[in-house]
């Protein structure tokens, strides 16, 4: 095995350190402690705190690469494989390799068209093959039910399974830390009076458990989702789609990030000709039509990896540039919103008597702006990114719609509804693409709006809608 | 909504109507287009979506056959098919097959009597004097469109309107794609094109840069006007395939009046030109032209006196196709054109009867098609019910994957890479990618040339037998076993470097024209993963794509060929080194080099179709099993679906003028629109409702809040 | 006042000049005319004189932003820079490189797009506020909680959806409307009838939320307390005072846009087949088409300063209060 880091990879590492270490100096800040136990105390933000954990975990399982080394031909070392896979495509293999020829739809034991078949003694008809893999085990297709009744159920009581000992971890902490009888303990996290909403956030696992084991225990003899033109199980795509979805709806706030903080603070904290070229830049950038700036970035970036091929050692890493890439874009073209925000505050910050006084103490400009201003604004950044995650998830969709979004070799949720679009209009109707993605984009999105909304409430309940910003809804 | 919906509803038709109600049974004809045609000027105009308007609207002096095949060419305002004789270098006659043959001379009669469309460019005033011939400024300032002129005129086509096309083609403000291709052949072609490209720069150093250029000035030496009717083209050497051009538009009539006429200042400013509104002596003129919405062709009133055509193909009259033989044509009085650009509404109009012919090349398709073990199709049965029949033809096309053979592994004459690529060859499962991509719309290709076309070998004679082997029931792709031992003996076992041991990486180079690629690319990556060779596909956007494939850096790639003529020499020339796009711009992308190969090419080239030229055919063919530059895709089936009131359609590839022969029973579509369309509003009631549903609660909650703050504040 | 108007005018100039600069950049760098002449002249037959042709006739063939074999100004002027973007500044757009008239086609396209952005924008204000309203109404009811849960609901749902699933079920299922394409006359409002209707859906998420909380921060106010101690009814206090004075914030929200609903919608055009300014800027990044897409860039941050300018007009409409030196 040899680790391979893409760009992407390393900058979700980065930014995984960075939470941590932020999470870790926020811990003596009473303010920022408060805060953080608001959002705990939030039912739909914890509960969906749970589902979006859930997703940041695949996402981040998919952000682990390397090369499978090959077995040597003749004795000797293995040679790393061309090919790059990540952790999530080794454990859901099977999900990989398990290809039919081409549409099939959820839990069928049949291709979806017909085909010309050829019975013995050469006779021909038309029929609807079996499946190469889904189904496969069944001896008659007509035991289907049955098996996929009993898989599920086995699942389901999987599922209830790991649940129960999930459960019962939480009451016994709860009950060590409170003093009290498990049952009491129990009592409390079910009526709500608990500091954190553990009711929630047992719900939320409760039900994530509950549809994933017996999804898994399906998959591994059915195409849950169905499968696409080419015969790829629909679920693998949805579940590489995560990682695309979390890396344009995170780092493209991390790339911006800088530009903003920086710019934002030079602007509002100097004043003057630097504030002046700084305003004239933003509203620059903000004049022109989102889109067509993203499109005209995009394109460019496109030549510049096209023409240099040399950068390159494989198509993941191409295909991980470009999506770097449009992230950047995203974020230059964006961060004029959170920019003009912290601004706006640093005005009000520098006004402070505190930061006046350090003034007069003749303490260093940087030094102020590191140790007074920048600490005090960290809680619109945080903002700013739970708020924007939602918002650029959608983007990336329509985005891909119109063919300046991701790498087509990208698994990407545009990139599925632009396929599942064609496929609306075949009779038949091919619906089980187009549902994954509406799904799993759904409950990604929905997860990420709640969170952020709890998020946001705790830490300044009159930011308000104030750091939206310009994204190309359509 | 629903109130609106109504309303609209009352004047009795679909709600779902896209047209105006005025035209509901009317003798129209309902098509639609995805690109707004670039140029409907003769000289530029190359493309098919083009074709479609032009053809209608413009006559060259030759068509081909609505129904014979295979293709044949008659003449259509010539009187007869023009015959050519052949001079030496000092204007004497010489055989065909002299030696010291110089030029081909082809003379072509027109047929006296054809007029022009109605248009304001011939409009002569009470003197006799044109009425538009030198507007200004003021005169314009009314006119947006063509119709804005009150006045039109006719005249009769003359063989100066060809000789004056043939100089245009010269001309140094207009691009014709086949300038170059004629100016090798047309006798003084390029000299012309010097002198106008002095003149115009004179013009622009002049400051008047769009001054009108007066082609009646400058001589063609190769192109005589003989009399009236009769014009004579010069060629140099022979070409036999020259008399096929004679059949495109490019060799269409422009009359100098239009020219003129389009050429006033503040004309193009308006978008009158002749490539926005051409003037043609054909069945159809153009009458509005809005590239964004719609384009209407109607029936050229001055239209000859032409009929039907009589014979045809065998199964022609069972088929019901002669039974209008000998009926004046055109049928259809209007055809409307209306942009369509996605193929999902094309499609779905197509089956609620909006359009009477579905887009041939729409993915949607797949269940309204079954195809047979034999590569036949059928209509579906529910489709059937519904009166639609299919239309199918091999187009006279190829789509292959081409092997650069320029590039160090998978290129070159040697026996390693030989047999990579006939390995990959057999690996790649075309007959796969034609029923999921193609949906069944194709015919596994056994070589480069399709069938229709002279030269193709159908059955056991013409099978590609380094990839396929002959079973009974036809061509069976050789097993992937095979495939793997090929690939030992290229020295990669399990697609690793026998020697390193290092995988075997290709790169698949292709334009990215969007997310809707990816199941192609997955499905190529599958095709190579057969045989443990990793495919790395390089999608880059198409400027980058050409520019590798121009500067042979390419390594495989997908690549197709539309021919412009029926003829095997049309297909054979892809291989010819002559032809390398690296090296000198051609159209051999693949870079394909081979001596005999090329010998035989030119042998081949100018023979009549017959036993010797079959002959030569073969071997050439053979030569390319043997080299595998390409794996031989497919040659695409145009499918087409039409409804149960469209009769006299027969798809033909190289006849593009097809409008003029069909015919449409209008009250039949207008019944069968009715019964297709009838609206389902229940659910709007349903919405209705669903939405209302929160209001009762709301007002009783409502009411009891403020009656307790009524008595809350007593 | 009009001082006031002159010097924002006066402002935006150096933001165009910037605008205009950074879309040159970024186009020319993408694509050399060479790159643009191939995209036009198709792959069959293009020989190298073609391509020298075509682009002498575009004027691609002169230098990018200095000419050196010119005079004095004809230097700066003799060269693509002047030729395809100064000439913005007069609204001059000249023709696409495939060779229409772009001012033509915004001419023509601007109606279609008018007609499809206009209603939804209208509509969609008047339902989202109105929902906002009764949320607020009802504020701390089970509908406020539900209204609230189906707002992020519909917000988490992307546009696309909405798009695809109602042409599916209204035009396919339903075969109510035109399942797209656009008419002439009155009959656009079957084809419009649609696209409005999903539109103004789509937006109803977000919006409404938005003016939510817009609407509860007034009515947190010590005037709103005042009104209701006087003895007001609760709609009486909303529709009078907490509409008006909440009307600031939806408007700076509001009126930035109007101006840019002239570019029209990029996706619902293409997808129900309107022939609008959004489809035909979509065309033309697929077909890589620079000249349009940079007169559109152009046009757009035109219209966007033109909002920003009347969004402060407004405020001065609406609250006398405000006055600008």
């Amino acid at each position: 095995m040899m680790p391979v880091v893409l760009w992407t990879d390393a900058l979700i590492g980065l930014l995984l350190a960075g939470s941590v270490a932020l999470a870790w100096a926020g811990r003596r800040n009473r303010l920022m402690r408060d805060a953080w136990r608001r959002v705990a105390e939030s039912r739909p933000g914890m509960a969906a705190a749970v589902v979006l954990a859930c997703f940041v975990v695949i996402g981040l399982a998919d952000s682990i690469h390397y090369r499978p080394r090959l077995d040597a031909p003749g004795a000797g070392v293995g040679v790393p494989a061309a090919e790059v896979v990540s952790l999530l495509d080794r454990l859901v293999a099977g999900l990989r390799s398990r290809g039919e020829k081409t549409y099939s739809a959820p839990f069928a034991t049949h291709l979806y068209a017909k085909e010309t078949l050829e019975g013995p003694g050469g006779r021909q008809f038309r029929d609807t093959p079996r499946l190469r893999y889904g189904g496969s085990h069944l001896k008659r297709p007509g035991a289907r039910a049955a098996d996929v009744v009993f898989r599920a159920v086995e699942g389901v009581a999987a599922g209830f399974a790991l649940w129960l000992l999930l459960a019962a971890a939480v009451v016994r902490r709860l009950a060590r830390a409170q003093a009290c009888s498990p049952s009491a303990a129990w009592w409390r996290i079910w009526s709500g009076q608990t500091a954190v909403a553990w009711n929630a956030v047992l719900a939320a696992a409760g039900v994530v458990l509950l549809v994933a084991f017996p999804v898994a225990f399906l998959s591994g003899q059915y195409h849950v989702l169905g499968t696409d033109k080419v015969g790829q199980d629909v679920l693998l795509a949805a579940l590489k789609s995560i990682r695309t979805a979390l890396v344009i709806g995170t780092l493209t706030t991390l790339v911006m990030l800088p530009f903003a903080v920086v710019l934002g603070i030079l602007a509002g904290y100097l004043g003057g000709w630097i504030d002046d070229l700084i305003q004239y830049l933003y509203t620059t950038l903000n004049s022109i039509p989102g889109v067509l700036l993203i499109a005209a970035s995009v394109l460019m970036m496109q030549v510049l990896i096209d023409t240099h091929p040399q950068w390159f050692q494989s198509a993941a890493e191409r295909a991980d540039a470009r999506l770097l890439a449009l992230c950047a874009i995203l974020g230059v073209t964006s961060w004029t919103g959170l920019c003009r925000l912290l601004r706006g505050e640093t005005l009000k910050l520098r006004e402070l008597e505190y930061v006046e006084a350090a003034r007069a103490f003749g303490v260093p400009t940087p030094r102020i702006l590191a140790r007074h201003v920048l600490p005090n604004l960290m809680h619109l950044v945080m903002i700013a990114m739970v708020m924007d995650f939602s918002g650029l998830v959608l983007a990336e969709a329509v985005l891909s719609y119109v063919g300046i979004g991701v790498d087509p070799n990208t698994y990407s949720f545009g990139t599925m509804i632009n396929a599942a679009r064609l496929e609306l209009s075949r009779e038949p109707v091919v619906w089980w693409s187009l549902a994954a993605a509406f799904v799993f984009m759904f409950a990604l999105v929905l997860s990420a709006n709640l969170v952020a909304d709890a998020v946001r409430d705790a830490f300044d309940p009159r930011l308000v809608g104030r750091a939206r910003r310009r994204l190309p809804a359509g | 909504m629903v109130a609106i919906g109504l309303a609209l509803a009352g004047c009795g038709r679909a709600w779902n109507d896209p047209y105006p109600a005025s035209e509901n049974a009317a003798n129209i004809l309902y098509a639609g287009f995805t690109e707004r045609p670039k140029h409907l000027d003769p000289v530029q105009s190359y493309s098919e979506d083009e074709a479609e308007f032009n053809a209608q609207i413009y006559e060259p002096p030759l068509q081909y056959h609505y129904l014979k095949r295979p293709y044949t060419l008659v003449p259509l305002t010539a009187r007869a098919m023009p015959e050519p004789y052949f001079l030496d270098a000092g204007g004497n006659r010489v055989g065909a097959d002299a030696p010291e043959l110089a030029f081909s001379v082809y003379e072509i009669r027109i047929r006296p009597g054809i007029l022009y469309q109605p248009h304001p460019a011939f409009a002569r005033d009470g003197a006799g004097r044109l009425r538009y011939e030198r507007l200004d400024a003021q005169a314009l300032r009314d006119v947006h469109e063509l119709r804005d002129f009150a006045y039109t005129g006719t005249r009769e086509l003359v063989a100066a309107d060809y000789v004056y096309q043939i100089k245009r083609l010269a001309h140094p403000r207009l691009h014709s794609p086949i300038f170059g291709l004629m100016s090798e052949y047309v006798v003084g072609l390029k000299e012309l094109a010097a002198a106008l490209r002095q003149a115009d720069e004179k013009l622009r150093a002049a400051g008047r840069p769009k001054a009108w250029l007066d082609l009646d000035a400058f001589p063609l030496a190769g192109v005589e006007l003989v009399d009236r009717h009769t014009y004579r083209i010069r060629i140099r050497g022979r070409y036999a395939q020259f008399a096929y051009w004679l059949a495109m538009s490019f060799f269409a009539p422009v009359p100098p009046e239009a020219d003129r006429f389009y050429g006033q200042p503040g004309m193009a400013e308006k978008n009158l030109t002749l490539d926005w509104y051409p003037v043609g002596t054909g069945p159809y003129m153009l009458t509005r032209n809005d590239p964004n919405a719609r384009i209407v062709l109607e029936r050229n009133p001055n239209y000859r006196d032409e009929r039907y055509p009589a014979e045809g193909e065998p199964q022609d009259a069972a088929a019901g196709l002669l039974a209008d033989a000998g009926r004046r044509i055109p049928f259809i009085d209007k055809a409307v054109f209306s942009r369509e650009k996605e193929a999902i509404p094309y499609w779905n109009k197509f089956l609620q009867g909006y359009y009477d012919s579905s887009g041939i090349s729409s993915d949607s398709f797949d269940q309204a098609v079954q195809v047979g073990a034999g590569g036949e199709s059928t209509i579906s049965p529910e489709m059937a019910q519904q009166g639609i029949r299919l239309e199918t033809t091999v187009a006279t096309a190829v789509r292959y994957l081409a092997f650069n053979w320029l590039d160090p592994v998978v290129g070159g004459a040697d026996e390693r890479s030989r047999k990579l690529r006939r390995a990959i060859g057999i690996a790649i499962d075309w007959e796969e990618f034609i029923s999921i991509f193609a949906n069944g719309r194709g015919i596994a290709a056994q070589g480069p040339i399709p069938p229709g076309i002279f030269g193709h070998r159908e059955g056991q004679a013409g099978l590609d037998s380094t990839i396929y082997d002959w079973a009974p029931g036809g061509p069976r792709r050789k097993d992937i076993a095979e495939a793997r031992r090929l690939l030992v003996q290229a020295g990669y076992p399990d697609g690793r470097d026998a020697r390193s041991g290092v995988p075997l990486v290709l790169y698949l180079d292709t334009t990215d024209r969007g997310p809707g690629d990816k199941s192609r690319f997955d499905w190529f990556r599958k095709q190579f993963a057969k045989l443990g060779i990793q495919l790395e596909v390089r999608g880059t956007d198409y400027n980058r794509f050409q520019e590798k494939v121009r500067k042979g850096a390419a390594q495989i790639f997908v690549w197709g060929w539309n021919a412009d003529y029926p003829d095997p020499e049309n297909f054979l020339f892809l291989f010819q080194s002559t032809q390398s796009r690296a090296r000198f711009q051609g159209e051999n992308a693949a870079n394909y080099s081979n001596p005999e190969f090329d010998r035989l090419f030119e042998r081949m080239k100018n023979l009549p179709n017959g036993a010797e030229r079959q002959a030569l055919i073969d071997r050439m063919v053979a030569i390319l099993h043997e080299d595998a530059p390409w794996s031989f895709g497919y040659f695409p089936k145009d499918f087409g679906l039409l409804h149960a009131w469209m009769a006299n359609v027969k798809p033909n590839q190289m006849a593009r003028n097809r409008l003029k022969y069909q015919r449409i029973d209008a009250q039949l579509r207008a019944r069968r629109r009715a019964e297709w369309n009838l609206p389902l509003w229940w659910p709007l009631a349903g919405l209705a409702l669903l939405v209302a549903a929160p209001a009762i609660p709301a007002a009783l909650s409502y009411r009891r809040r403020e009656r307790r703050r009524a008595s809350a504040g007593a | 006042m009009l001082a006031y108007i002159v010097r924002r005018v006066l402002y935006a100039i150096p933001i165009l000049i910037g605008v205009n600069l950074l879309t040159f950049t970024l186009f020319f760098v993408v694509n050399t005319p060479d790159d643009m002449a191939r995209m036009q002249l198709g792959i069959k037959r293009v020989t190298p004189e073609a391509i020298v042709k075509w682009k002498a006739e575009r004027g691609y063939d002169k230098p990018l932003v200095y000419n050196e074999r010119s005079q004095g100004v004809r230097a700066l002027t003799d060269t693509i820079f002047f030729e395809k973007s100064v000439r913005l500044f007069a609204f001059d757009f000249g023709r696409s490189d495939n060779g229409d008239d772009i001012s033509w086609q915004i001419r023509n396209r601007m109606v279609p797009s008018l007609a499809l952005a206009l209603p939804v924008f209208v509509l969609g204000l008047y339902v989202t506020v109105s929902l906002a309203l009764f949320q607020v109404l009802f504020r701390g009811t089970w509908l406020d909680v539900w209204g609230v849960i189906l707002c992020v609901a519909m917000m988490s749902i992307s546009s696309l959806f909405y798009i695809i699933g109602g042409q599916f079920v209204v035009s396919k299922l339903w075969r109510l409307v035109p399942i797209s394409g656009y008419g002439e006359g009155i009959d656009v409002v079957r084809f419009l009838l649609l696209p409005v209707v999903v539109g103004v859906i789509g937006n109803i998420g977000a919006n409404t939320r938005w003016y939510r909380t817009i609407f509860l921060e007034e009515i947190g106010r010590d005037y709103v307390r005042t009104a209701r101690a006087k003895g007001l009814a609760e709609t009486a206090v909303l529709f009078r005072h907490v509409l008006r004075n909440a009307l600031i914030p939806i408007l700076t929200g509001a009126v930035v846009v109007i101006p840019l609903l002239f570019m029209g919608s990029l996706i619902a055009e293409s997808f129900f087949g309107i022939p609008g300014l959004g489809s035909y800027t979509i065309d033309a990044i697929n077909a890589q088409d620079f000249a349009i897409v940079r007169a559109m860039v152009f046009l757009g941050s035109v219209l966007y300063i033109v909002g920003l300018i009347l969004t402060d007009i407004s405020y001065t409409l609406v609250d006398p209060r405000i006055r600008f030196e």
